[in-house]
């Protein structure tokens, strides 16, 4: 149980995917300037990132391993990541329409999301069990919402603020993005997996 | 037809310069006794500190064509500074003074639009900058050697410590009680043992300890917050909230481990607690409006203290603290909004009201 406890404060915190590992820039520049989509774009890539280590971790082990084709792993895990994040955006429309406004039309988007894909490949890297990966996934796509929604809150203040013309916008984000990976850097050390 | 202006129509006694004066004021104490104990050289690590905080402060405000003498005469970058200075090791070189005081305010504040719109503590902000960018430097601590006694410097010796570093470093470095206690316990060390021989909670309380010009007297620290309590500058909120939250939780982890965790008054008493709990978290900018909002900062800031200082890589997470809950801040304010005008009741009562409605 602590073990589990120490990958996700490890995954979460102290290598964070965003502000520690730089992945997945690109939806925490694009999709924080709201704090309602920040959330729900978490929420998504929460969903996604966990079920995309789940099913890399179950292709590694049971046929890219076995019929020694790990040179195909970024290949094919894109593949079955893109496959699996579309079947369950179908399968979700059908089955839970209040579930599908919530991640709506994220989860299409987060598929070519480089966060989901280096995060299966380093968990797949670990070697370690069925569930240590689930609980990896889990734990990065946690620290991805936690930054994403922290950052969101900033931008909304920023928008208010009265930042100076040739820094408004981009450069003010990235210098606040750039700020947030200082303060985590607080938390490198802590204990972890 | 006279129409007036628009409400409120009576202002309180303070303006931003006001307040300035009054935390700066609160400060002194224990920064003279700082400046007591470390010599020459702190005094001019932390004029230069102070005087470039105030130079960047200008030059900013001539580039973003605002009136530079109005906005320089409301101390606030005179505080940042100072608060700067606090926080260095008393015989760093000068450019770290120049350094930090640049990315306060260049970087901190005026990057933002100056006074008042500042999502991060800028003298934190620059801590944490110079603490990441140079280890060593940041991490320098002298054992204190106060005016007149034999070990202090003179002024010409203290002049050449501040511009070209110490000579004989071994001679005169001392660990401070959060880095030493650091370093033993990670040599398996117990703690009983490494407090023995180098811990006196009253000196760490008069400030007779090596450490930042803000890390020496818990007691003077306590007395100028609780000055500014009194004042009605700060409210109570975060710094109970945070000294609060520090003490119970030394004190459950003391009770569980004494061999390994120090108990509420050693936390209480040593590194940056105090200045940070009544002068830095309370910075009215970057910390939240309500009453609950200011109660979930501090605690939230006395959590994240306690984590670094016992589990993370950094001995003292003062900085680290203040920066991560900055960053909460406009999400604290977002979910707890401030009590209503013409409601009498305060957030934190609204809040248990609805916890008993269900």
């Amino acid at each position: 149980m602590s073990d589990l406890l120490l990958v996700i404060i490890g995954t979460a915190l102290v290598n964070n995917v965003v502000l520690v590992k730089f992945l997945g820039l690109c939806p925490f520049m694009g999709v924080s300037n709201k704090l309602e989509t920040a959330i729900s774009m978490g929420f998504a890539t929460t969903f996604v990132l966990t079920l995309a280590a789940i099913s890399s971790w179950t292709l590694e082990t049971f046929v890219l391993e076995p019929f020694d084709l790990t040179y195909l792993r970024i290949i094919s895990f894109i593949l079955v990541i893109a496959a699996v994040v579309q079947f369950t955006e179908m399968f979700i429309k059908k089955t839970s329409p209040s579930l599908y406004q919530l991640l709506g039309i994220f989860l299409p988007l987060i598929t070519t999301n480089c966060a989901v894909l280096g995060v299966a490949l380093l968990s797949v890297q670990e070697k370690s069990g069925f569930f240590d990966s689930a609980v990896y996934g889990f734990g990065s796509s946690v620290g991805f919402t936690l930054v994403m929604v922290l950052f969101a809150g900033l931008r909304e203040r920023l928008a208010l603020a009265d930042v100076p013309r040739s820094f408004a916008g981009a450069p003010i984000g990235f210098i606040v993005a750039s700020i947030l990976s200082l303060a985590f850097m607080g938390f490198s050390g802590l204990p972890s997996h | 037809m006279i129409i007036p202006p628009s409400s409120p129509h009576i202002a309180g006694p303070n303006n931003v310069q006001t307040i300035m004066l009054w935390v700066l004021l609160a400060l002194s104490p224990g920064t003279m006794l700082g400046i007591y104990q470390f010599g020459w050289p702190a005094l001019f690590l932390f004029l230069i500190t102070l005087a470039s905080a105030v130079f960047f402060e200008g030059i900013c405000l001539k580039i973003a064509g605002k009136p530079v003498f109005p906005y320089c005469m409301d101390f606030s970058a005179l505080l940042t500074g100072w608060l700067l200075a606090m926080t260095l090791p008393p015989w760093a070189p000068w450019w770290i003074g120049v350094l930090g005081s640049f990315c306060a305010i260049v970087i901190g504040k005026q990057i933002f639009g100056g006074i008042g719109q500042n999502l991060f503590n800028p003298a934190m902000l620059a801590r944490t900058i110079l603490l990441v960018s140079f280890p060593l430097e940041m991490t320098t601590w002298i054992a204190p050697r106060p005016f007149g006694t034999p070990q202090s410097v003179d002024a010409e010796t203290g002049w050449n410590i501040t511009l070209n570093g110490i000579p004989n470093l071994d001679g005169v470095s001392s660990a401070s009680v959060l880095g030493h206690v650091r370093t033993e316990l990670g040599m398996g060390v117990q703690l009983p043992d490494i407090l023995a021989t180098m811990y006196n909670p009253l000196a760490s309380a008069l400030g007779t300890v090596s450490g930042s010009l803000g890390e020496t007297s818990a007691l003077l620290f306590l007395l100028g917050g609780t000055f500014l309590i009194v004042k009605k500058i700060i409210t109570w909120h975060i710094p109970v909230a945070m000294l609060g939250t520090v003490a119970v939780l030394a004190s459950v982890f003391h009770f569980i481990d004494p061999l390994h965790y120090g108990g509420p008054l050693f936390h209480l008493l040593n590194g940056g607690l105090m200045l940070g709990a009544f002068f830095i978290a309370t910075d009215p900018v970057t910390s939240p409006v309500s009453s609950l909002g200011k109660f979930i900062f501090g605690a939230g800031c006395g959590l994240l203290l306690f984590i670094i200082r016992n589990w993370g890589g950094y001995p003292e997470g003062m900085a680290f603290a203040v920066l991560l809950m900055n960053a909460a801040t406009p999400l604290i304010d977002h979910y707890i909004k401030p009590r209503i005008y013409g409601y009498p009741d305060s957030a934190i009562r609204r809040f248990f009201q609805k916890m008993k409605r269900g």
